[in-house]
């Protein structure tokens, strides 16, 4: 029985510098994971590379039974694997709501059908998962910090995911915020979405993981309990320990 | 058999001449695009521009046209930073540059064009000089002085960039606002103040590129529109930004045009730098925007 | 509204447009009017890319030559009827515009712009050369006096120009409202982002490059029969460069209103000034319009009357889409 996602041996360099080496990875289905390791030690590179933003050099990537090397961003997304950025990259010129219907159209809408009512009904349900239906005929620009987050996970969430990666959802925001964050994840995992969570902030990680998984400088050090893989003497002098 | 190899190193001697000069045209981008990421299109208008105020010293004063370029580079400065400013805050700020930042400078090489049109026609102009009509024989090579000398100040002027770039503070500063504003923050210097003097070096050393051109060739408004696709090519080819990579390329792109326009005929020569320029851009893309 | 209802309102609209210039009985309207019909095509066709995806085309008078060449090569192989050679055209930029697109299709920004400007040298010196459309010298063709019913052939050329508008007009409206473009304004805001929601960015990119393309080159196609005698600097000149990039800018890029008030404003003062002044001085205008609007009107005339009438956005540009008084900053 493999899992949801196989991550094999996989490398990636940007002309020198080895950004990821020999990573592999596997994370079962309805899984929530961790993924942490301190400023450049290769989170982001690795979710592009799962993700298909960049190309890995060498190593695979299976996902729900199908290999992805080589297929391009939009059709792995398409196959059930959605992203968000670490920066939210919201579509500037579209309301909130055409914001979510560009998923529902270009990724959903390619493996079921729907009518044009449904989709805006989708559209409308998304945004008040996330708290943001009053505001769905705004531009992005008008949103607040959190609300960007907010928006950027529920396009994701848009895209109806096998696994949904979550780029550093809740830097910079308060207490609250993040526990808002964090119950929309949860509720999400509850319905059958695997998550891999990449968080720098630990108690969020902590509370939300039940497996940890560490990069550092492009390697993976550990990846077990997330008790056990902090207490771990490697990852607490390249990581935690100061 | 020896009549075409005369012809073949006579071919690559006025490709490394016209090379140097274009070298001298590119150099002005490569600050601009390949350091600044500011697309300025319009910088062949400049050029042009430098050819035209040559052309006018020239007839009515008499002036030796590369003098009196390094005389007016001052006002091309002015010119470079005023443009700037505007730039930075109409599209720059407002995070508008793709789009109407393009628009902007293709509008300015646009009215540059057609104002020299309204004010001296369409006639090609040229200088007069005593380097203008002498050519040295050596052996089986003509090298013709026109070309020559504009190739001899042009390496001068690439050197002394590269001299300024690499040696002096503005230099460094500058090489340092494409990677690290917030750095050039820390060290008090305002990474604005610093772009608006390279866009002024880049748009002053248009006024020197302005006289070589007239000084090679007779010169009329839309002969800049020649050059985009060339320096462009040029300074993509050249690694964006790096003077002595936008050297190379120059010499190799102006070997290649002269070669073509030898054994094919002049009316090929411009397509052959501008397919240089479409190859580079499709066979070469992550190399180019993996910056 | 429909958009087979917006097709004949449209042709409505073109009826009174073509009836009422018959009852003027001038041909100067025709012929300057004609004129303004072709730069409402380039400029909805720019703007299909332009616009709607933020891909800048330096290159519009190339695939303009490209259909009035493509006329001038069939005349000469076999003299057919405009309108097969209006289709014939299309085909034959929209072609090149696919194979621009794949040449370019990993360029971004600048570098697409850059391209699209040699592409239009390429083809230039590639039209200068080849001696069967007449090369550097030109090539003559013979417009007939008069075709029946409309009397005089200008007439004719303009009924055809009329439609071509109207049809690339009701195609930019059909994409503006379809899910194809929603995906355009996704790619003008965030190529990556469009990606991780599923968008397959560089086919759609394909297809904005073939439309705009094949558009630009319905338009060249009667060009020959109008001007008569057809040379490279004809239709690889500065006008062709500047309009059908400061028409749409000027009218607002947003929605396909933008380009068609753009070219019928900006088109028609170039036919009335240019009886009385230069066409140089015509040129210098257009060339300060386009500086000063991308600098104080970013959003052109549409985004000025945005401004001033307060109203929801949405009502003047359709119903869903609310257009981007000053999009933020890119990531």
């Amino acid at each position: 029985m493999t899992g949801l996602l196989e991550v094999d041996n996989l490398s990636k360099r940007f002309g020198g510098f080895v950004a990821l080496e020999g990573i592999s990875l596997s994370v079962r289905r309805g899984e929530r994971v961790g993924l942490i390791g301190p400023n450049g030690s290769g989170k982001s590179t690795l979710v592009n590379c799962i993700c298909g933003t960049l190309q890995n050099e060498t190593g695979s990537v299976h996902f729900d039974g199908h290999t992805l090397n080589g297929a391009s961003a939009h059709q792995r997304t398409r196959r059930g694997l959605a992203r968000t950025f670490q920066l939210p990259r919201p579509f500037a010129s579209l309301c909130l709501a055409d914001n979510m219907r560009i998923p529902l159209l270009y990724s959903v809408a390619t493996r079921e059908r729907h009518s044009a009512g449904d989709i805006e009904d989708r559209c409308l349900d998304l945004l008040r998962q996330v708290g943001l239906d009053d505001k769905a005929r705004r531009l992005p620009r008008e949103l607040t910090q959190v609300e960007m987050r907010k928006l950027e996970l529920a396009r994701a969430m848009a895209s109806e995911p096998k696994l949904l990666i979550a780029d550093e959802s809740m830097a910079g925001l308060t207490h609250s915020e993040i526990e808002d964050i964090l119950t929309l994840l949860n509720r999400l995992n509850e319905q059958g979405v695997t998550i891999i969570l990449i968080e720098h902030i630990m108690r969020a990680v902590m509370s939300f993981s039940q497996r940890l998984v560490v990069l550092v400088s492009g390697r993976k050090i550990a990846d077990g309990e997330p008790e056990t893989v902090v207490r771990d003497p490697e990852v607490e002098r390249a990581y935690l320990g100061q | 058999m020896i009549f075409s190899f005369d012809l073949l190193i006579n071919a690559i001697v006025s490709g490394i001449l016209i090379g140097a000069f274009y070298a001298a045209v590119t150099a002005g981008v490569s600050l601009s695009f390949g350091i600044l990421d500011i697309v300025n299109i319009g910088h062949p208008a400049f050029v042009i521009l430098g050819s035209y105020i040559a052309y006018i010293v020239n007839t009515t004063f008499g002036f030796d046209p590369i003098v009196t370029s390094i005389v007016v580079t001052p006002a091309f400065y002015l010119l470079g930073t005023i443009i700037y400013q505007i730039y930075y805050v109409s599209f720059e700020k407002r995070g508008q540059e793709s789009l109407r930042g393009l628009a902007f400078f293709f509008g300015l090489l646009f009215i540059t064009e057609v104002s020299l049109v309204l004010y001296f026609g369409v006639d090609y102009r040229y200088v007069q000089a005593p380097y203008i009509g002498p050519t040295w024989h050596v052996g089986s090579l003509d090298i013709p002085l026109r070309v020559l000398v504009p190739s001899v100040v042009s390496l001068l002027l690439i050197a002394a960039l590269q001299l300024v770039l690499t040696r002096s503070f503005v230099g460094r500063a500058i090489m340092a606002v494409a990677q690290d504003q917030l750095a050039l923050k820390l060290l008090a210097v305002d990474p604005i103040r610093i772009k608006r003097m390279a866009f002024g070096i880049s748009i002053a050393t248009a006024s020197l590129a302005g006289a070589f051109l007239i000084i090679i060739q007779p010169v009329e408004p839309s002969v800049g529109r020649e050059y985009i696709g060339r320096v462009f090519a040029i300074c993509v080819l050249g690694g964006m930004g790096s003077v002595p990579g936008t050297l190379i390329a120059a010499l190799l792109v102006g070997i290649v045009e002269s070669l073509t326009s030898t054994f094919y005929g002049p009316s090929w020569a411009p397509a052959v730098s501008f397919g240089f320029l479409l190859l580079t851009l499709a066979v070469r893309p992550a190399g180019l925007l993996g910056r | 509204m429909r958009s087979d209802l917006f097709l004949l309102v449209c042709l409505a609209v073109g009826g009174v447009v073509f009836a009422a210039a018959m009852t003027l009985g001038n041909d100067y309207y025709f012929f300057a009017g004609y004129v303004v019909l072709q730069y409402v095509v380039l400029s909805t066709a720019w703007n299909v890319l332009g616009g709607y995806c933020g891909y800048v085309n330096f290159g519009s008078a190339a695939f303009f030559a490209v259909g009035a060449y493509a006329t001038v090569a069939i005349h000469r192989f076999h003299p057919m009827p405009i309108p097969f050679l209006v289709a014939i055209a299309g085909i034959a930029s929209g072609v090149v515009g696919l194979g621009m697109g794949y040449l370019t299709l990993r360029l971004r920004g600048a570098f697409f712009a850059i391209a699209t400007l040699a592409l239009a040298v390429v083809l230039e010196t590639l039209t200068v050369n080849w001696d069967y459309v007449g090369g550097s010298r030109g090539a003559y063709i013979v417009r007939p006096e008069a075709i029946a019913p409309f009397g005089s052939y200008i007439r004719y050329l303009f009924l055809i120009m009329l439609l071509i508008a109207i049809g690339a007009i009701t195609i930019a409206r059909l994409i503006e409202r379809s899910r194809l473009g929603l995906g355009f304004a996704t790619i003008r805001d965030d190529e990556l982002a469009a990606e991780a929601s599923g968008v397959p960015t560089l086919r759609l990119k394909l297809i904005a490059t073939t439309i705009s393309g094949a558009l630009m080159g319905m338009a060249g196609a009667p060009f020959p029969y109008y001007i008569g005698f057809l040379q490279p600097s004809s239709v690889f000149g500065l006008d062709y460069a500047i309009n059908s990039i400061a028409m749409p800018l000027i009218g607002g890029t947003t929605s396909w209103v933008g380009p068609l008030l753009g070219a019928v404003l900006l088109g028609s003062l170039q036919q009335i000034a240019t009886v009385t002044i230069s066409s140089a001085v015509n040129l210098l205008i257009v060339g300060f319009l386009l500086v000063g609007f991308v600098i104080v009107a970013p959003n052109g005339i549409i985004g000025l009357i945005h401004k001033y009438v307060q109203h929801r956005p949405d009502i003047l540009i359709g119903r869903r889409r609310i257009a981007a008084d000053a999009p933020g900053p890119t990531p």
